[in-house]
């Protein structure tokens, strides 16, 4: 086999210019800003997560005050969901792939695009200031009357924050959608489409229908906390319910925004590491889409003990209830598709699977919640917590992780040792589930979130969560330290190392800055892998396997 | 309180019981379907790892239709057996019986007061007899919170301006956690207190020792404070309706519509008059909001509650002829 090199010239080495990356329009490179500013966020946002850890070694409140303390916890959820979750694997992943797959030069609006991680940056810079201007205590739900009318924070700058980085998504949004109606390769037909581009045509939807609704929640609170209109507060005669109603409508969609590429990633690597065409299509496309539908209908489960309608409760209840079918649809699908493949288990294999189980999990916790007499008992406890860090970074983070492995030879050029990748995509799923199932015991026993202090009772547990999250902070290192190596001393991937189907793996690695030399012709469905010769011991091999 | 290391919380409440049941069938849902999903994965894995030898021959044709069917109709049937299940019994826990005991509660930043019908106050704790159905009605003077006590399984959002109730009956005598579930602010942690559930006997002397002034008393003196009889007592020039018997009878309003006067209507009557005019008068009735707590609120309906209906029962429409109020022997 002869040894790979670096193509002459690429997207990466057209112009070293510090102008060429603030001011570009490749979907490639914006794709680049967007990694290593969210990777910033996600390392201040584990960060404050590591203290609080801290602080729940003990019941007593004794290395943070209060104030600090729900500070911390804010900041993590604010930073973890606006500013990482929400445009991670979008903004990373699809900005990068969805024009290479459906083998297009750009995204329909490159411009925009750029316009796009202005704004999120501008919303970051203005979050970042809320935080060093004194922080945030109102959790990343801004409940009202407290946000607007009791908290002595810096809300508005937060709300501002959020509120700015939401036109990001819009935009990022926007231009999926139109990228993906007008800039599709010859031949390259919707069913001819990777799931990848499907998962994040049904995210950019949500994207675009529900980010307005979060940016007019945010604005009312504005209003009424800078102004004194009174919306939410009964002092002022509002109604601290509506806004409930408004925040759900946005984020509970926000979660589908955060898990559907998710899955999108999963659907690219399990086909591929199991050299097999994926297992029920059309049910994986479809599903994306009858997620996205339903995920703005089933707001209402946030708000069952919330003193809504016991009536409205079981219509929440019951559409909530349909989100298992489409997420059961997927899971049994990938794993149908591991049936008669020829596996191998490289890192983002790893990663895919550790999502497949964390992701089942989740869903099936989630069945709890959306039970109405069992989420009395557990609303507002540590078992929701647990819940939604499941699907959140058990799904969402595993994912993009995966996604990051699977396509940085496409992204840099380079190989990162296996290995190590190996030992990341242990160590964080080991860690994960250290830290978050211990609390889905805590939360059934009554163990509230949000809280400083907690009775004795709860300690053992609390401190199995924190040995669990250092391990899991660790897990999240390793790899931060062996791709920054990779840039330099990695080896040269070649266009495809996995042997990969898909056009965004028919050009050169990095690719150059038009994408292809020519525009490719699709002449056959997405994932056909030759068929696996009967009773056979042959795979196609894999190349890094042979190295 | 039992404060040893357990992995699953103490049962108190009738509800308790049948809660953990329904956890209990979820539970084995979800271990199975993980199980069964970890297991196939695994097992896949090893039997179709790179270069082993396997039978890899595809199957076609409509098996992968009825798999995908299968598989979408087993999870629909399920999540309906727990949709109906998880709606049945969140439907009885919202139907208080008859015969409560009804207590009322305030919540404010980070305290819960606890008002007895009888006048006892306590802070921070909550006594109740053993086997008796309790229901509480609770107002939040600032912020959301939400009354949660784990071993009975209930969790209700105490909210500003606005009532809202749970009841619970305790099964075994004891002291439980009470915690505040919706976070409220700094000591939102701290907002935290017991439930002490007693036998019978030993509730009723706890609830005769040192009692204060009852709420009705407390009532009426807000009501003469305020002076709400200049007008409402006032049979030459009845400007108001009269408040005799008011509670829980039918009311027609200005527009038409009738409405009974429950606890959260003679609320707001108080705090925004003019929002539900009563039919045939004018909306000329001061606000009382911000001259009046929320505790003050539940002395005067308390009060409101104890006016017995005059003799000669009122038409339920239209301005009701007066009645000279013969409020003052109906004191306790």
């Amino acid at each position: 086999m002869s040894v790979a090199e670096l193509p002459r010239r690429h997207y990466l080495n057209a112009n070293y210019n510090i102008w060429s990356w603030l001011l570009t329009t490749d979907h490639k490179r914006i794709a680049i800003l967007y990694m290593i500013s969210l990777t910033l966020f996600f390392f201040v946002g584990g960060a404050a997560a590591i203290l609080f850890r801290l602080e729940l070694m003990t019941p007593q409140g004794d290395l943070l005050i209060s104030e600090t303390y729900n500070r911390l916890f804010t900041l993590h959820g604010v930073v973890m969901v606006f500013f990482f979750l929400i445009p991670s694997i979008p903004a990373v992943l699809g900005n990068f792939l969805v024009p290479m797959m459906i083998g297009a030069r750009d995204m329909a609006f490159p411009r925009l695009n750029l316009l796009s991680w202005y704004l999120f940056m501008a919303g970051g810079i203005l979050a970042i200031a809320a935080i060093v201007g004194g922080g945030v205590d109102t959790g990343w739900t801004f409940y009202t009357p407290y946000s607007t009318t009791y908290a002595n924070s810096q809300v508005m700058a937060m709300a501002m924050g959020i509120f700015v980085a939401g036109f990001s998504s819009i935009l990022t949004g926007m231009n999926f959608i139109v990228t993906t109606h007008t800039m599709r390769a010859p031949g390259m037909t919707w069913f001819r489409l990777p799931l990848f581009v499907w998962s994040h045509y049904a995210t950019a939807v949500i994207m675009v229908l529900g980010t307005p609704v979060l940016a007019i929640s945010l604005a009312l609170i504005a209003l009424e906390r800078g102004l004194g209109v009174g919306i939410f507060d009964p002092k002022l005669g509002g109604d601290p319910l509506l806004f409930q109603h408004l925040f759900w409508f946005y984020s509970h969609p926000a979660v589908y925004i955060m898990v559907l590429p998710s899955m999108a990633v999963v659907s690219e690597i399990v086909p591929c590491f199991a050299r097999k065409r994926i297992f029920g299509y059309s049910f994986i496309a479809f599903s994306s889409v009858a997620i996205a539908v339903l995920s703005f209908l089933v707001w209402g489960h946030h708000m069952f003990v919330s003193g809504q309608s016991v009536f409205a409760g079981m219509v929440f209840s019951f559409l909530s209830m349909l989100v298992a079918i489409p997420s059961a649809v997927k899971v049994f699908n990938w794993t149908a598709t591991l049936h008669k493949g020829s596996i191998s288990l490289e890192t983002p294999m790893l990663y895919a699977l550790g999502f497949i189980g964390l992701f089942t999990l989740g869903g099936l916790t989630g069945l709890f919640l959306a039970t109405l007499a069992v989420d009395l008992h557990v609303h507002d406890t540590y078992f929701i917590v647990a819940h939604f860090h499941y699907i959140m970074v058990g799904g969402a983070v595993m994912g993009y992780l995966g996604g990051v492995h699977y396509w940085w030879p496409k992204m840099t050029g380079r190989l990162y040792p296996e290995w190590w990748g190996r030992v990341s995509a242990v160590v964080v799923f080991v860690g994960f589930n250290l830290t978050f199932f211990p609390q889905f015991v805590l939360g059934y026993l009554g163990m509230p979130r949000r809280y400083h202090v907690y009775p004795d009772e709860f300690q053992v547990l609390n401190v199995m969560s924190s040995a669990g999250a250092s391990i899991l902070g660790l897990g999240y290192l390793i790899p931060l330290v062996y791709l920054l190596w990779s840039l330099k001393y990695g080896k040269a991937a070649g266009p495809n190392p996995w042997n990969a189907k898909g056009v965004e793996w028919q050009t050169p690695s990095p690719p150059p800055t038009l994408n292809f030399d020519e525009t490719p012709v699709v002449t056959e469905e997405a994932y056909a892998y030759p068929p696996l010769d009967e009773s056979s011991a042959e795979g196609e091999p894999l190349e890094p396997v042979a190295n | 309180m039992d404060t040893s290391f357990r992995l699953f919380p103490e049962q108190a409440s009738t509800a308790a019981e049948q809660v953990d049941r329904l956890y209990v069938f979820l539970l084995g849902v979800a271990s199975f379907f993980t199980l069964l999903i970890f297991l196939l994965i695994v097992y896949f894995v090893i039997k179709y790892r790179h270069g082993a030898r396997a039978d890899r021959s595809q199957v076609s044709g409509n098996r992968y239709w009825i798999l995908e069917i299968t598989w979408s109709l087993i999870p629909l049937g399920l999540t309906m057996i727990m949709f109906g299940w998880g709606a049945d019994l969140f439907f009885k826990v919202h139907q208080p019986p008859p015969d409560c005991i009804e207590i009322n509660v305030l919540a404010k930043q980070w305290m819960w007061k606890i008002q007895h019908a009888d006048g006892k106050q306590e802070i921070n704790s909550l006594h109740i007899p053993v086997g008796k159905p309790v229901k509480l009605r609770m107002i939040s003077q600032d912020v959301i919170h939400s009354f949660f006590v784990p071993s009975f399984r209930v969790k209700q959002d105490v909210l500003p301006g606005r009532y809202t109730t749970i009841w619970f009956q305790p099964t075994k005598t004891g002291r439980y956690h009470l915690f505040c579930a919706e976070y409220c602010g700094t000591s939102h942690s701290r907002m935290t207190g017991e439930i002490v559930v007693q036998q019978p006997a030993e509730y009723a002397q706890w609830l005769r020792g040192a009692s204060s002034e009852s709420p009705e008393a407390a009532g009426e003196s807000l009501y003469d404070q305020f002076r709400c009889g200049t007008c409402h007592n006032n049979p030459t020039n009845p400007r108001c309706p009269p408040l005799d018997g008011i509670f829980g009878r039918m009311v027609r309003l200005e527009d038409g519509s009738t409405l009974q006067a429950d606890e959260a209507y003679l609320r707001e009557s108080i705090l925004d008059p003019t929002a539900q005019v009563v039919a045939g008068y004018k909306p000329v009735m001061p606000t009382y909001k911000g001259q009046i707590g929320e505790e003050e609120v539940f002395q005067l309906i308390a009060y409101l509650k104890s006016l017995q209906p005059p003799q000669q029962r009122t038409p339920k429409s239209g301005p009701p002829p007066f009645e000279t109020p013969n409020d003052t022997d109906q004191q306790p």
